[in-house]
């Protein structure tokens, strides 16, 4: 039964982290970098939500999408601003910028909601499902969050299969330079990856903060540095892959802090990653590329 | 011509150096200001304040130069604020009282452990700073507390609880409780209170506070023959994210006792967690607790009777704690006063008596006051907010009856 309860608790935070990955993945896929900046999105969108809904005194829904809607915009200045100027230099600049936009956003919050920590009220309301006497308790914000990263994640396969947009994005991600004599908008591609991304980190930071309740500046960062790792995990650039990266990084983190030792769950998680990029190098779901020389 | 140009440009490039001065001087003008504020504050109370004021050019003894730093600006600047707010109002109540006067500079080292903290002591000295009042933080205290052994310089930190900042050397001396007697004590109140409790503690490894107490506490508790049942539940500050495994392990343990030595922002995800699951028992916790009730969307009926070991409650309606709370509220836009402002306060005031009991005065030199101080202090008994009565052994360290406080209707009620 422990075991049980344990797995749904890894399960809750591996989807919070699955949504992140997402986000992740799907601006590597297309545009080829690694946007460190995403964790602190995600804690900009959680303050979002939390200052429309205790601010303002709106029902949560709407603070969602409040929250969904800075962090578009958001998302498209930071890439207007910091990450166009530098696209074809080299992918080092990039990186480098990402981390400073991440420290930019963490101390632009501390600026303006002040370093003290926040209390998130969950914007689920349901009440925990309890099953054997109590022993095993799924709380709504479980079943919430693992429902929406599921459909989330089913949207954007939809999305990038079916729909125009979608396709130019996968035609960006195969190779730029044709997509561009195709007839692509390859900047504009890029920025709809941008939204779409932070739209999804808006959501991630309202499930995040609902699940575990603190809100601070830095609330972002190690989430999303283990979101990064799932979605490496999963094969980045993969969706399904991210989503099955973020839900085993969870469980596997639940399973050795409850049974191996709390103190060495990192250790274990990361040496798990090792150990499935030294037999499967493109992750659990990625693809093999032959580079042909 | 040229020779213009090369002047100009000369004299561009001093200028810029200068500029460059002004900016790193710039965290230190703001204290400065409040410095000659709360100095000019008392021109209208004491006819001495003018002797304050031109303190170096008069002929009377000049002030007494303390100085202070702490994390005026970043992610813990809750603290440092609040013990430079603490300390300000002793210093405006001793400047106004006549006799010793005190000069206060506080300098910010953005709870850094190395360079930064150094360089805010190192500015401090360089202003003649004879007695060191800091830092707020463990790191910063470490860090400067091997410089100030060196510079012969007294130290009374007034929060930095690690048994290792008074142990640097014979001049340091803690306002807080060290770590592992914090422990120790709620281990003993523990015995008293709830002997027996299945006891859980859930602490954070990477953390010197919390270990450091929990470690305190488990020797005692073993010593006392408390029921500890889960004493491995801990987290380190890159995992703790989730703490809902720790939470589930003392529940399937049937603890009904939790003991949690660590700050309020990891208690309230506690805290929202175990109720979520329907999880009640008794949540304990130390000084780091205290704030929980402050933080901003928490549902304060979760705290409740939520046990915490705190020095100071600013509800309290005696006296001093009155006066206190009612004018750090005045000079800091309403914001209740915490245990770190009143650590502040007690730290001046148990200055300043040493201070006039030794005859130290703004002549007297560093070296020459640290030696009078580690004197006084052998002997000394201090009344303040943070407790009566209370003494320091030769290590530095202080010795102070532990007071705990239940969460009733949302105050801290005395327990017991």
């Amino acid at each position: 039964m422990q075991v049980l309860q344990y797995l749904i608790n890894g399960i809750s935070i591996g989807a919070v982290y699955a949504i992140i990955a997402l986000g992740y993945t799907m601006v590597y896929g297309i545009a080829k970098m690694l946007n460190f900046a995403h964790g602190d999105v995600i804690m900009v969108g959680a303050y979002i939500s939390f200052c429309v809904t205790n601010y303002l005194g709106l029902p949560a829904i709407v603070s969602v999408i409040a929250a969904m809607g800075v962090c578009t915009i958001l998302g498209i200045i930071i890439e207007k601003l910091a990450y166009k100027p530098l696209r074809g230099t080299s992918s080092l600049a990039v990186l480098i910028t990402a981390i400073g936009v991440s420290y930019f956003l963490q101390n632009a919050a501390q600026l303006i909601w002040s370093s003290s920590p926040k209390n998130f009220t969950s914007i689920v309301t349901m009440d925990p499902i309890a099953l054997f006497d109590g022993r095993l308790i799924i709380t709504g914000e479980v079943l919430v969050t693992v429902l929406i990263s599921a459909l989330v994640m089913v949207g954007l396969t939809l999305f990038t299969g079916k729909t125009k947009t979608g396709k130019a994005m996968r035609a960006v991600s195969e190779d730029r330079d044709a997509a561009q004599l195709m007839g692509i908008n390859v900047n504009q591609t890029i920025s709809t990856t941008f939204a779409i991304g932070s739209a999804l980190a808006a959501i991630a930071g309202v499930l995040l903060c609902s699940t575990v309740p603190t809100l601070m500046p830095t609330t972002g960062s190690m989430p999303g540095i283990r979101a990064f790792t799932a979605a490496v995990l999963g094969g980045i650039g993969s969706i399904p892959g991210a989503m099955l990266g973020g839900i085993l990084l969870g469980i596997i983190e639940t399973l050795s802090k409850a049974y191996l030792s709390t103190q060495f769950s990192d250790a274990i998680v990361f040496s798990v990653l090792i150990i499935i990029l030294l037999v499967k190098p493109a992750g659990l779901l990625g693809k093999q590329v032959q580079e042909k020389v | 011509m040229k020779k213009f140009v090369a002047l100009l440009l000369a004299a561009l490039m001093a200028v810029s150096l200068f500029a460059g001065c002004g900016a790193s001087g710039d965290e230190g003008t703001t204290p400065q200001t409040e410095a000659t504020g709360s100095a000019s504050g008392d021109e209208g109370t004491t006819p001495q304040s003018e002797s304050t004021d031109s303190a170096n050019a008069g002929s009377e003894a000049p002030a007494l130069k303390i100085g202070m730093t702490g994390p005026l600006t970043g992610s813990t600047s809750e603290y440092g604020l609040a013990v430079r707010g603490g300390m300000e109002i002793a210093v405006e109540e001793i400047n106004a009282m006549g006799g010793l006067q005190i000069e206060f500079r506080a300098e910010d080292d953005e709870a850094d452990g190395s360079d930064k903290a150094v360089s805010a002591y190192n500015t401090l000295k360089d202003w003649g700073m004879q007695i060191f009042a800091g830092a707020v933080t463990t790191g910063s205290s470490l860090a400067i507390a091997a410089e100030t052994v060196n510079d012969q310089i007294f130290m009374l930190t007034p929060s930095a609880s690690a048994a290792d900042v008074a142990m640097t050397g014979p001049n340091i001396y803690q306002m807080c409780f060290t770590d592992p007697n914090q422990g120790a004590s709620a281990a003993e109140l523990m015995a008293q209170e709830w002997p027996e409790a299945v006891i859980g503690v859930i602490y954070d490894s990477s953390d010197a506070y919390s270990s450091g107490i929990a470690d305190g506490f488990l020797s005692k508790a073993e010593e006392l023959g408390l029921n500890v049942a889960v004493d491995d539940a801990a987290f380190t500050a890159d995992n703790k994210a989730d703490l809902s495994t720790q939470v589930t392990q003392c529940k399937d343990a049937g603890c009904d006792m939790v003991f949690l030595p660590f700050y309020y922002t990891e208690a309230a995800q506690v805290l929202t967690y175990a109720d979520t699951i329907g999880y009640q028992p008794t949540f304990f916790g130390c000084d780091g607790m205290d704030g929980i009730l402050n933080v901003e969307g928490f549902d304060t009926s979760l705290a409740e009777g939520l046990v915490l070991m705190t020095p100071f409650d600013a509800n309290a309606t005696d006296e001093a704690t009155v006066s206190f709370v009612t004018k750090f509220k005045e000079n800091n836009d309403g914001k209740i006063p915490n245990q770190f402002a009143a650590d502040g306060y007690d730290v001046i005031y148990a200055l300043y008596d040493a201070c006039v009991a030794a005859g130290i005065d703004g002549n007297t030199p560093a070296e020459e006051a640290c030696q009078l101080l580690q004197e006084q202090f052998a002997t000394l008994t201090i009344d303040g907010l943070t407790g009566k009565g209370m003494t320091w052994d030769e290590n530095g360290m202080i010795a102070k009856d532990p007071a705990a406080v239940v969460v009733t209707d949302g105050v801290y009620v005395p327990l017991g």
